[in-house]
């Protein structure tokens, strides 16, 4: 169970106190303000919140894509706001699978290319790629698609490459920006089955940002951000049917 | 004081930098060609961007290979010109001028020291034991030019009857000698092939004389093919020449190795008043002058292309770069490292600097062999020379190539490798 109060121990992502300051100008904007969060293996958290509340930001520190101003990050046991760089980037190989709302597969790849691609940084032999990429696409449904092109599936197909790109080299956890974001509601109901699949057959762990309420329904729960924090959403409803009352 | 430290700062200063380019620029080719070794970005990226981006990629290609193909002809035609220079000294010759001379055109040597100097220990002799040298003086006539109709400058010689048997690799190739005493003419192959009636059997006047052509020789690519040979004694005679005076006399030696005895034998004897030389250096210096001219123009033309082409390349990559910053970014999420990131550019640019070099040897390799002529400069008589394209040169345009890949391709590498993933995915 994922909690937000700081208090928790043993979880595998532990995340206290994290502050995250731009600078624009002359002016410092505090984006995320002692966020705390705990996740276990095999939770299922949507993150929701306002355009510009700092989802992408918080996302990008727990996937070390870039260092917070203070706080720290710690995932099963390894703490990453003081690794190198160079660390950080074997960390994010081993542990950290993306999913980005506009795919990102490098267009002139071919869709097994495209799930290779995390592989290359091990040290598999080229058949035991060739049989990690297969099992890959074959999770998300595409292994008859494996020699096209990105511009040769549809958008859904493309998150789906995209998705058994970031699970293929088995990370620690899964952390999906708008996942669904570019998608129509069947190709998004597909990509979601999918993640709920593996979360719920193949025990990932899936950290989730979406504006949909109807794809976050699908996570197993959902925290919003606040003010730079994250607040539950029972509590925040609480809080809001607890001033009506 | 002061003024001079600081100069011995500066230049310290600039060692250090040319130092460190140099090592940018050898280490950039290096691993950017190792790169599909020791980089872990796949190199059928780079050859599909190559192609997906292909109107990019041919402007830069187009560029270096425009400068690779100057660079290289320009080296072929001072290699062609030099090659044709040296062809004309024999290594078991010497060349026998009056002290002080720097050319064949300046200084006289006296019928008397030429007896003295032919009896020295290493010359060689024929089978009736006569001495092997020809004494010989040399002008120049203007001719009409067959391709033009104008007058050119052609070199005439004066020659001994035996010059065949001291210059053993000049052949005739149709006629016969000059007979000595008559106003006759033997003709260079390139002389017969670019002014006008210098055909055989035709007469032609200068001098104030008529001279009939009775043979074509081939000097075997050398400076004499752009030659009209005759016998010395008339040219002498017909130029007003003081008679028993010639420029210079070419000694066959008995060997090669028999050269330092006879110049010694020759410098030492105080009645002669002569220098003398090996054959091929004499010429290796003749052709100095005008391939340092060729290498020197040439290079500067090559480095103002080079720099063109460079920020061509530059502006080619860095587009790149921009282009595909949110798949750079992507790559870099995955977990590829800034090193594969560096190396991938690099290669690719290399990629392109190579094809680039290949192609811009592969548009000069017709020139070889194709003959040009220009002033010589010692004797200003027209020369006839052809490029020579040598495997080393080609060699020399890929490595040009190549630097100018690296010089293009190290900064937007860099750039792609240390812009920010998290503000590079933001992105469209
Ligand atoms: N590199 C940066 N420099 C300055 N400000 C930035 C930078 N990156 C993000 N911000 C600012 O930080 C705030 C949070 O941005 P973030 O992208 O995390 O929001 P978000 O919750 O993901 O929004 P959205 O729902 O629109 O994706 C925004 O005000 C944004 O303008
Ligand atoms: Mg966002």
């Amino acid at each position: 169970m994922v909690s937000v109060d700081g208090g928790k121990s043993g979880s595998l992502i532990q995340v206290r106190e994290l502050d995250k300051t731009y600078r624009r100008g002359n002016e410092d904007i505090h984006v995320l303000q002692g966020l705390n969060l705990d996740v276990d293996q095999g939770d299922f958290v949507a993150f929701m919140g306002p355009s510009g509340s700092g989802k992408t930001t918080m996302l990008n520190l727990l996937g070390g894509l870039d260092v917070p101003t203070r706080g720290s990050v710690t995932v099963a046991g390894d703490e990453i706001t003081h690794m190198s760089r160079g660390k950080l980037t074997e960390w994010r190989a081993r542990h950290v699978g993306f999913i980005f709302q506009m795919y990102n597969l490098i267009p002139v790849l071919t869709a097994f290319q495209n799930v290779e691609l995390p592989l290359l940084l091990t040290k598999l032999s080229k058949a035991e790629r060739r049989k990690h990429v297969e099992a890959a696409l074959a999770i998300v449904g595409l292994a008859d698609r494996m020699h096209h092109f990105p511009r040769q599936l549809s958008g859904g197909q493309e998150q789906r490459v995209a998705i058994a790109r970031a699970i293929v080299a088995d990370p620690t956890f899964l952390l999906c920006d708008e996942p669904t974001g570019d998608l129509d509601r069947k190709s998004a109901d597909e990509v979601m089955e999918l993640l709920r699949r593996l979360v719920d057959e193949y025990g990932k762990t899936v950290l989730m940002v979406t504006h949909d309420p109807v794809v976050a329904r699908i996570a197993k729960q959902t925290l919003h951000m606040e003010k730079g924090v994250l607040v539950e959403a029972g509590a925040r409803q609480e809080v809001v049917s607890g001033g009506a009352s | 004081m002061p003024a001079k430290i600081f100069l011995g700062a500066l230049i310290t200063i600039v060692a250090i930098a040319a130092l460190l380019l140099l090592l940018v620029i050898v280490g950039g080719i290096i691993a950017g060609l190792l790169a599909p070794l020791i980089g872990s970005v796949p190199v059928s990226y780079n050859f599909r961007s190559l192609r997906a981006r292909w109107s990019s990629s041919v402007v830069a290609i187009l560029g270096i290979a425009g400068t690779v193909g100057v660079f290289v002809a320009m080296l072929s035609l001072a290699h062609g010109f030099r090659a044709t220079l040296v062809a004309s000294g024999s290594a078991d010759n010497a060349l026998v001028m009056r002290a002080g001379s720097t050319s064949e055109m300046m200084g006289g040597i006296t019928l008397d020291s030429i007896r003295v100097m032919q009896d020295k220990p290493g010359v060689a002799r024929d089978a009736n034991g006569a001495p092997l040298v020809t004494q010989e003086v040399v002008g120049v006539i203007p001719l009409p030019l067959i391709r033009t109709g104008s007058d050119a400058n052609v070199q005439v010689r004066g020659v001994s009857s035996n010059v065949l048997q001291i210059r053993k690799f000049v052949k005739l190739e149709r006629g016969r000698m000059f007979t000595p005493g008559l106003n006759e003419i033997v003709v260079g192959k390139n002389a017969a092939s670019t002014y006008q009636g210098l055909t055989l059997g035709n007469t032609i006047n200068f001098g104030g004389g008529h001279w009939r052509v009775v043979g074509i020789f081939d000097a075997g690519g050398s400076a004499f093919d752009s030659e009209v040979w005759c016998d010395q004694r008339i040219l002498n005679q017909v130029l007003q020449r003081p008679p028993n005076v010639f420029q210079s006399a070419t000694v066959h030696l008995t060997s090669p190795a028999a050269f330092q005895q006879f110049k010694d034998a020759v410098t030492s004897d105080p009645s002669l008043n002569l220098e003398v030389q090996r054959e091929v250096d004499y010429y290796a210096n003749q052709s100095s002058t005008m391939t340092r001219l060729i290498t020197v123009l040439g290079g500067l033309v090559a480095l103002i292309m080079a720099i063109g082409a460079v920020f061509g390349a530059l502006n080619t990559m860095y587009s790149a770069v921009s282009e595909r910053g949110r798949e750079i970014a992507t790559m870099r999420a995955l977990g590829f490292s800034s090193w594969s990131v560096i190396l991938s550019f690099l290669f690719e640019s290399l990629l392109i600097s190579l094809l680039a070099g290949i192609l811009g040897c592969l548009a000069v390799l017709p020139l070889n062999g194709w003959t040009t002529s220009t002033m010589n400069f010692q004797t200003f008589s027209n020369l006839a020379f052809a490029f020579k394209v040598t495997f080393d040169l080609l060699l020399a345009g890929v490595a040009f190539a190549l630097i100018m890949g690296v010089l293009g391709g190290i900064l937007p590498a860099l750039r792609a490798a240390t812009r920010p993933v998290a503000v590079a995915l933001r992105e469209l």
